[in-house]
């Protein structure tokens, strides 16, 4: 007769801790065992796409994806290679990254803080991304940000423009290569000043939100520097759809130029609203009435049609810029995807490759290695001309454009004209600048979050 | 005095569309007893009917011109639109230049095929369901409607401008002793407010003065006294869902030249639009075209530059306050009957 030393009570501890080990969540087993956060172990390395899939910033979104997609096949030799032949930084070299093959999981951020949140820790804790990337919003861009900080992975923004993406809120985990704020102020200007003049008095409609808030701050500081009288700030909810009630007390104001703090569909309609009211042939003060829209991207000004013609703005980046590296981009894009990138897919594509290229000259994925790489990097041939990511706040400092509506597009993708590429000299400021989060905003340290 | 005129038209525009909306909410819930969440909806498919049309008129040939190139360098491919080819440019063009009054007549039949659609396919079946389910369903439909249309259009607003001689604003002041440029407005603006108020009037004598709206009212009285008069009185009803389906499509249409159109618009209408149905008084036609201006034109003054620096936040609020006290005061809306959801 056999004699089996099993007992119930035995089996039960055994169930209960071999249980309790499946089901911590893979998140905390990984890092007990790894360096780092969803250290890659196999042939591959998994990075995440936080993109808005659907609500209004969905053809944005998909814009970035797009782009995304493409730097994922010029990493791993696919296609022509894109911006790898142009990059100053000859560390990838079209086998992945470190030699793993890069895949990736696409999020939907709805445009939505909690939504954008959710979606980036599901691709940490389930996917294993190492990377999160995209975005169109300066609130989802904060929220992820944090969220990429407190879980150890790196955060390489999409399109944000707020000043506090890499101001008050900076951390050590989060990059952006979009241009902010402070820099359309500076940019814009001089480019206002010299077409429009130095006694102009403005209004400014503002969405009411963060975004908003800064840009108005930073316009407002610009023009006022240069001159300008600054007539009344007025907030608009962001819900608005029609700004008729918002607009029509602006030509009895005493303003001659009216600054639309707005983007995306408030965009679109404040400014068809305005061109409705026949704004722009109308003399105030002696002089033409103008209108000003700081933050261009060319979703809007194809939604805006051919209201925007002759209103001047800002951009991070243009198809049309006359660079080897934005050449070879627009070739890439165009060719696959048959039309120009946005600016918002260039600066996820040039992030996709920053963060890579990164790692390559790191050796490693771990996050601390990453941040160490890319703070104070400076390159060129992704698209802006020469660029430095500046370690102090993990900002890109390059050109920034300034730029008109077209008067005679010839095709639906040159509805806009470059007026002036600003050179970096004249939007950089200091770390701790006070539309920057002063002495007080600081970077924290890096989290490995092993 | 010239800021208080302008509010006045900023919300009589406004209002329009809240009017129409709320009036085509109401004929809904008075002969079928059904709250349509998918209302703002058609209000949606109205506009990119407008869109449709732009885009059927803009089908084009393709040539090739060698002295141009596109963005990759290749020469550039040039579209001719098919009207222009066959009418020549001048003609073409006007067409083109015209497609949203155009739009109009396209819409009618589509909108009043949308709302038979609709209500045989789906609603009819939620007659005696409560109002939750029904709200429930049509809010679904109102979703599905709306990511039908991105699937096809996309997220971005699709410019749809008025045509060019009805383009601008003239300077209505002038008229009235102001200064120049004290009042300003938009022609199209005036025009949408004009045409608002002959829809309101075409369905209130529709209803008023024909024999097929006297049975319609008898039967939002009595539905079943009259069906017992061996009248089919559904089919009346269904006939006036897409009566109703068609007035939202053209509050759609003709707003196509103020705002760019997009999936996303019948929401930003629906839930103002319900406020304006309940301050009107739930059932009342009257009642819904009454609150649907007033609320246009409270907005507008809430939006004022005096009114948001003496309360900020009143112009985000201002709707909902003003249903609050209403409701407070008159729990039936404005012009609400007794009886109506009471039960």
């Amino acid at each position: 007769m056999s004699k089996s030393d099993l007992t119930r009570r035995g089996v039960l501890k055994t169930s209960a801790g071999v249980g309790a080990g499946l089901a911590l969540p893979t998140i905390f087993t990984a890092s007990s065992a790894a360096a780092y956060t969803n250290e890659p172990t196999g042939g591959s390395v998994t990075l995440g796409f936080n993109v808005p899939q659907t609500g209004p910033y969905a053809d944005e979104g998909n814009d970035e994806l797009l782009a995304q997609q493409l730097a994922v096949e010029h990493l791993n030799g696919e296609g022509d290679g894109g911006c790898l032949n142009t990059f100053t930084s000859k560390a990838l070299k079209g086998n992945g990254i470190l030699g793993k093959k890069v895949e990736f999981v696409t999020g939907d951020t709805q445009t939505k803080s909690d939504a954008a949140r959710a979606s980036a820790k599901a691709m940490i804790e389930k996917d294993g991304a190492i990377m999160i990337n995209g975005g169109s919003s300066s609130g989802v861009a904060v929220a992820v940000q944090g969220l990429c900080q407190e879980a150890g992975v790196i955060f390489m923004a999409g399109l944000t423009h707020a000043n506090d993406t890499t101001g008050k809120d900076r951390k050590a985990n989060g990059f952006r290569h979009f241009f902010n704020a402070y820099m359309s102020g500076a940019a814009l200007a001089p480019v206002l000043a010299n077409e429009m003049g130095k006694e102009r008095r403005a209004y400014h409609l503002t969405a009411d939100y963060n975004w908003g808030w800064t840009q108005e701050e930073s316009i407002v500081a610009s023009t006022e520097a240069m001159g300008w009288e600054t007539v009344n700030t007025v907030k608009t909810p962001l819900a608005s759809t029609d700004f008729s009630a918002y607009i029509t007390p602006v030509l009895n104001s005493g303003a001659d130029v009216l600054v639309l703090n707005h983007y995306g569909g408030n965009m679109v309609n404040s400014l068809s609203n305005a061109i409705q009211f026949d704004l722009l042939s109308k003399q105030v003060n002696g002089k033409d009435f103008k209108i000003v829209v700081p933050l261009y991207s060319e979703l809007m000004a194809a939604g805006a049609g051919e209201n925007i013609k002759g209103v001047l703005g800002s951009m991070n980046y243009n198809w049309q810029l006359d660079n080897e590296g934005s050449k070879q981009f627009v070739k890439s894009f165009g060719e696959k995807y048959g039309k120009p990138p946005s600016n918002s897919a260039q600066t996820c594509y040039a992030q996709v490759l920053l963060y890579a290229d990164a790692c390559e000259r790191a050796g490693t994925f771990n996050p601390c290695g990453v941040v160490e790489a890319l703070e104070g990097f400076e390159f060129d041939g992704l698209g802006n001309g020469p660029t430095l990511y500046r370690a102090e706040d993990h900002q890109c400092f390059k050109d920034v454009l300034v730029v008109r509506g077209a008067q005679n597009p010839t095709t639906a993708y040159d509805t806009l004209e470059i007026v002036e590429i600003t050179p970096v000299e004249q939007v950089t400021y200091a770390p701790n600048h006070p539309m920057f989060g002063g002495d007080e905003a600081t970077l924290g340290t890096c989290n490995p979050g092993a | 005095m010239d800021a208080f005129i302008l509010q006045i038209l900023n919300g009589l525009d406004k209002g329009s569309a809240y009017a129409l909306i709320a009036l085509g909410l109401t004929l809904i819930f008075g002969t079928l007893g059904v709250v349509n969440f998918a209302h703002g909806a058609l209000f949606m498919i109205g506009a990119f009917c407008a869109v449709f049309l732009q885009r059927l008129l803009s089908l084009s040939t393709v040539t090739v011109d060698e002295t141009k190139t596109d963005f990759l360098g290749n020469p550039l491919k040039v579209e001719t639109p098919y009207v222009e080819s066959w009418f020549g440019p001048e003609v073409g063009g006007a067409i083109l230049d015209w497609s949203v009054p155009l739009a109009i007549l396209f819409a009618i039949p589509v909108m009043i095929a949308v709302g038979f659609i609709m209500e045989r396919g789906l609603i009819k079946h939620f007659y005696k369901r409560p109002h939750a389910d029904q709200i429930l369903v049509t809010f679904g439909l109102a979703i599905v409607l709306q990511e039908v249309i991105k699937y096809f259009y996309g997220a971005n607003p699709i410019p749809t401008p008025a045509p060019d001689s009805l383009s601008g604003a003239f300077d209505l002041g002038v008229y009235f002793g102001f200064d120049p440029n004290a009042i300003i407005y938009p022609y199209w603006r005036m025009i949408y407010f004009a045409f608002a108020m002959l829809i309101i009037a075409g369905v209130f004598g529709f209803l008023q003065f024909t024999t097929f709206g006297m049975v319609v009212r008898a039967g939002m009285v009595d539905r079943e006294t009259v069906s017992m008069l061996g009248i089919n009185i559904d089919k009346r009803f269904t006939m006036m869902f897409g009566i109703a389906a068609a007035v939202a499509g053209l509050a759609g249409v003709m707003y196509t030249p103020i705002n760019p159109p997009n999936y996303h618009m019948g929401m930003d209408f629906l839930v103002l639009s319900f406020v304006v149905v309940v301050v009107g008084g739930m059932g009342s036609l009257p009642g819904a075209v009454l609150a649907g201006f007033l609320l246009g034109i409270l907005e507008s003054f809430a939006s004022t530059t005096w009114a948001t620096t003496t309360i900020p936040g009143i112009n985000q609020i201002i709707i909902y306050l003003v249903a609050i006290i209403v409701l407070l005061t008159r729990p039936r809306g404005l012009m609400g009957r007794k009886g109506v959801m009471e039960e």
